[in-house]
């Protein structure tokens, strides 16, 4: 469902960032990019969800051809997917609850199923006590998981976690990585860029490596290596 | 459709009451603008009424012979009427003329007295004629100067006073024409300061609009609160320049009645309201709304 087709990313002045990348990615994996920073994940997720254009190849998702995508065509392209940051990326001015009900409004759900869909969510990542509160009254942890309730409750067929565990404790990184997990035993695609070693050895899944912006390994039970 | 164009209401209502700070900074700001725009449009009135007090006190007076018959001057009374260029004839018989004259002079014992004592009324018939412009006097002048009226004629003012009545006509137009540069000049710096504060504003939320993005908001969903936002603000922005000006007109109004008569500013504020908070709210509504739009503009890209 996702393909990256000996994709390149140069910027002008700063080198290069991705050389040459192959993979595929079939529904209902979870893969996970490794990698020190600066190898080129961030690169391949901003690729894929077309906040950047390749320089060279072609990147497909599902039915899209994301390098083609005109401006306009973006936003309903992007509700297929689910996107989570290391920094939060909430809306300072909405509710938890407000955030997640976002991404059902912007695809121009109604009312009554977001009413009902977004607590279930909410509970779903333990914050079904805290719905009414503002991104600056929660903690790190709690932020990340109404990120990952928003990235998930329009169903994506993809959620993208962009080193989601970069600003968290190792405790609150657990919680997540769990998290993510479950929502992939639900069926979802997960993407998980990240350098953290434990978290990579702990989930035992794909791990597709890349240094330099070249990808250096590609293996289906995966541990963190870096030579 | 209906559901997003209510969520941009909603969004836009709630993004206000929210960036509380925000608002109130870009409100005062926009305050400001306002009521220099309102400020404008009094100063426009007041420059006009200035304008047609000086206008008004113009004239050209022609005083007829005493052997003149009145049929004679009513009939040239009647002929100036169907001139282009003028805009009211006024007869002044020789009763007239001495009555007034007598009334003028009543507190004076030596002059009515010598007045009563001449047999014939010493006084000539006059007609007033104003121009519908004062760069018209000339023409009409020259009508009166034509060999047929010469006969009837005594004097005529204009050639006493043509320079005063040149110069009148001059300061008069300048005035217009000054007035209408320093408003259209001042009306874009109003608009250009709404416009950069609502860029500044806008800036400032650079970071949730790009986040709206990335969750798959298309663009008038991310772009439509903002537009409404910056509405709102032009909306509250204009009704607090109104409420602050009715009270700055009422105290100034007498001043300025002294200075130019028949002038009651306060009095055209309150008769005008409705029109002038229209004019306010086209200014600060669709400043707002347009400077919003595109504004937003730049973040739109990816």
């Amino acid at each position: 469902m996702i393909v990256f087709q000996g994709v390149s990313k140069h910027y002008t002045g700063h080198g290069v960032a991705l050389e040459d990348v192959n993979f595929q990615i079939d529904p209902g994996e979870f893969v996970s990019l490794a990698g020190r920073s600066g190898a080129g994940k961030s690169t391949i997720i901003k690729l894929l969800i077309g906040e950047e254009k390749p320089s060279k190849g072609r990147v497909f998702f599902g039915q899209y051809e994301v390098n083609k995508l005109e401006d306009n065509e973006l936003p309903a392209f992007r509700r297929h997917i689910g996107v989570v940051f290391q920094d939060f990326r909430l809306l300072p001015t909405k509710t938890a609850y407000e955030n997640v009900a976002f991404a059902l409004e912007v695809a121009g759900r109604p009312q009554r199923e977001i009413a009902e869909l977004v607590p279930q969510v909410l509970d779903m990542v333990g914050l079904g006590d805290k719905m009414k509160n503002f991104p600056h009254e929660l903690s790190g942890g709690e932020r990340q998981r109404v990120a990952i309730a928003r990235a998930m409750i329009h169903r994506p067929e993809v959620v993208i976690a962009d080193e989601p565990t970069g600003n968290l404790d190792p405790f609150h990184t657990f919680e997540i990585v769990k998290l993510l997990e479950k929502i992939n035993q639900l069926g979802t695609t997960v993407v998980l860029a990240t350098h953290d070693k434990e978290v990579i050895n702990n989930l035992e899944r794909r791990v597709i490596t890349l240094d330099k912006g070249r990808l250096i390994r590609d293996e289906k039970k995966g541990k963190y290596i870096l030579v | 459709m209906f559901t997003i164009i209510s969520r941009i209401f909603h969004f836009g209502f709630k993004n206000f009451w929210r960036n509380g700070w925000l608002s109130t900074a870009t409100v005062a700001i926009m305050t400001l603008a306002s009521i220099g725009f309102l400020g404008l449009i009094i100063f426009g009135v007041v420059t006009q009424s200035a304008a047609n007090a000086i206008q008004s006190k113009i004239d050209i007076s022609v005083y007829f012979n005493t052997n003149t018959s009145e049929d004679e001057i009513l009939n040239i009374q009647q002929s100036l009427e169907g001139l282009s260029q003028v805009a009211s004839v006024n007869y002044i018989s020789q009763d007239q003329a001495l009555a007034t004259f007598q009334q003028n002079h009543a507190n004076n014992p030596t002059v009515s007295q010598a007045v009563s004592e001449l047999d014939t009324n010493p006084l000539e018939a006059s007609l007033n004629i104003t121009a519908k412009d004062p760069s018209e006097y000339g023409a009409i002048n020259d009508y009166l100067t034509s060999p047929d009226l010469a006969s009837y004629i005594d004097t005529i003012s204009y050639s006493q006073n043509q320079d005063v009545i040149n110069r009148l006509a001059a300061i008069v137009r300048d005035v217009s024409i000054g007035g209408w540069i320093v408003t259209i000049f001042l009306a874009l710096v109003a608009g250009l300061v709404i416009f950069n504060t609502i860029r500044l504003a806008i800036y400032s939320n650079r970071e949730e609009i790009g986040v709206m993005r990335v969750v798959g908001a298309s663009n008038s969903l991310v772009r439509g609160p903002f537009v409404v936002e910056g509405m709102l603000w032009g909306l509250i922005a204009a009704l607090i320049s109104l409420i602050v000006f009715a009270p700055v007109l009422y105290f100034t109004s007498p001043y300025l009645n002294e200075f130019i008569p028949g002038l009651n500013i306060f009095q055209y504020f309150y008769t005008h309201i409705i029109q002038l908070f229209v004019y306010e709210l086209l200014f600060g509504v669709v400043i707002g709304g347009l400077s919003s739009f595109w504004a937003v503009r730049r973040y739109l890209k990816n």
